[in-house]
């Protein structure tokens, strides 16, 4: 049976030329970047290579580009680094992030709220703030903004640049989870005053185990890693030279790539949500245009999600239902919560989200198939 | 590598039981109908019971809201009472149906405690609509039904 994965927002596959990049840092040059031998001093060039290449494509310095493991690591590293650095004689603190944040962002602001408060800020019907609603939400005892670039499971896209002027402004902090929009929209971390960002590797075809921390130079934070004074001091740990040269080339590919790749893709998610549409009682998430060139994510009335996938599986077409971090809650998402939706809405949810492999042909697949899935589960239900 | 068998999340019989489940619809004229969970969980079952000759459960539907879990354990337990007497019926478990399924993840077991209280809700309404005498441990299993807030709109 042909499989069509069509759960990108998830994870990529590794693309063929990261794989043949990264392939002698296991086995050749293998060294330890902080060896002063030649084995070390490779892998420290390829460590350095690939920083720069980073550091480029978002307009960073070098010195403000550090490697973590994950997005999730990197997320944590911003929220708990900011909050340990500030000094205990400061009572009133207080931190700002949206309501549609990833949970790494969402769970750690709840750790936080021992010692910090933390304001949720609304999204409308399609996921969008308002950038006034951060403005005023702004105190004195803030010192952390920190919202989604572009949501995970809906894809709208907030207005990042607007966010970074007010914080600016207001001289407070400003960190951004680009986990699914770097490589996919142009980002200019000095253009659009961003003084932190999150970007994984494994969203973009690289390989999971690399992501980046972006820190404007002149910023203290408390390192999650203490240690062997890896990444300036604040991440210790061996670095992960192959996954992050994998990364690096990742990051060359999608900077070739990424205006024509962007055009494909918005004909093929378009082509999908107008043949998905004509299904009765379905919907798209999100926003209708200021979203994610690869994600479509829908819902359905009197359909719940789990059967909805697992039936798509049995066909050989993966996609998922909310996060994929939270699909072994038993709550529905918060994203479409906080979109308005009522529980039961939220349950009958299909995110699909498209990649560099998917072809015209899959996405028909799925059209063909989709309708009659929905209705067999509707055949099922108690509500019609 | 040792494999490990206890790593995907359903069985092959809950799988299969899911893609092809039996006895689902509703039934016109129904003796007993039992209506459990709610759309806010995400889990809703309807059963319907047609009850003959010798309190025989001669026909059995449902439709179910829900996940693949709820989806087979719904079916299961149609196929376990189906032809069973009402006393009979009324002593099926929760973990008849796991057993009959070969497995649920824990997070699911939920599910086949819910077709059980379908299967009771609706042999409680056929005693209802009969004006028979309730047993008095049918009344038990209803009261702890309705307590849990069960209702659905």
């Amino acid at each position: 049976m042909q499989k069509i994965y069509l759960d990108y927002a998830a994870t990529t596959p590794v693309d063929k030329r990261v794989l043949k990049e990264m392939v002698p840092y296991f086995d050749e040059k293998f060294g330890n970047t902080m060896s002063l031998h030649s084995f070390g001093q490779t892998a420290k060039i390829a460590l350095e290579n690939s920083r720069q290449v980073l550091a480029d494509f978002i307009n960073a310095d070098l010195n403000e580009i550090i490697f973590t493991s994950s997005a999730t690591e990197s997320n944590n590293t911003v929220l708990k680094g900011i909050a340990f650095a500030m000094p205990k004689r400061i009572h009133a603190r207080h931190m700002i992030i949206s309501s549609i944040e990833h949970p790494c962002i969402d769970e750690t602001a709840k750790w936080l709220s021992r010692g910090f408060e933390v304001t949720k800020i609304p999204v409308d019907k399609y996921g969008m703030i308002n950038p006034e609603d951060i403005k005023k939400a702004i105190r004195p005892e803030t010192v952390l903004v920190s919202i989604i670039h572009a949501s995970n499971e809906i894809g709208t896209i907030q207005p990042i640049a607007k966010i970074g002027k007010i914080c600016k402004e207001r001289k407070v902090y400003f960190h951004t989870d680009a986990s699914q929009s770097f490589g996919k929209i142009p980002i200019d971390v000095k253009k659009m005053n961003i003084d932190f960002l999150t970007a994984s590797s494994h969203k973009i075809y690289g390989p999971k185990g690399a992501a980046l921390l972006y820190v404007r130079k002149g910023i203290k934070l408390v390192p999650l890693l203490h240690g062997g004074g890896q990444e300036n001091g604040l991440r210790g740990s061996t670095v992960n030279v192959p996954a992050i040269v994998g990364f690096a080339k990742a990051v060359e590919i999608c900077k070739k790539e990424m205006a024509l790749e962007n055009k494909r893709l918005i004909k093929l998610r378009d082509k999908l949500i107008k043949g998905v549409l004509k299904i009765k009682n379905s919907y798209l998430n999100g926003h209708p245009t200021i979203r994610l060139s690869n994600n479509a994510s829908f819902r359905f009335d009197f359909v719940e999600g789990e059967s909805l996938l697992m039936q798509l599986d049995m066909e050989g077409i993966a996609c998922s239902t909310g996060s994929a971090c939270s699909s072994f809650k038993l709550e529905p998402s918060h994203v479409l919560l906080a979109t308005g939706l009522k529980p039961e809405q939220a349950h009958g949810s299909l995110r699909v989200s498209l990649g560099r492999f998917t072809t015209e042909k899959e996405i028909d697949k799925l059209i063909e198939v989709l309708p009659k899935i929905v209705e067999k589960i509707r055949a099922i239900s108690p509500y019609k | 590598m040792k494999k490990n068998t206890c790593s995907s999340l359903y069985t092959k019989k809950v799988l299969q039981t899911f893609k092809n489940p039996h006895n689902y619809g509703k039934i016109k004229n129904a003796d007993g109908i039992g209506k459990v969970g709610n759309p806010v969980c995400g889990d809703v079952m309807w059963l319907y019971i047609k009850v003959g000759k010798n309190e025989k459960i001669t026909d059995i539907k449902f439709e179910t809201f829900g996940c693949v879990a709820a989806i087979s354990t719904s079916s299961t337990i149609t196929d376990l009472a189906k032809g069973k007497t009402i006393k009979q019926a009324l002593k099926l478990e929760k973990d008849d149906i796991v057993k009959k399924l070969g497995g649920l993840p824990s997070i699911k077991y939920h599910c086949s405690i819910l077709a059980v209280d379908a299967l009771v809700e609706a042999i409680y309404d056929y005693f209802s609509k009969t004006k028979k005498e309730i047993p008095a441990d049918l009344q038990k299993k209803h009261d702890a039904i309705q307590k849990l807030g069960v209702k659905h709109p």
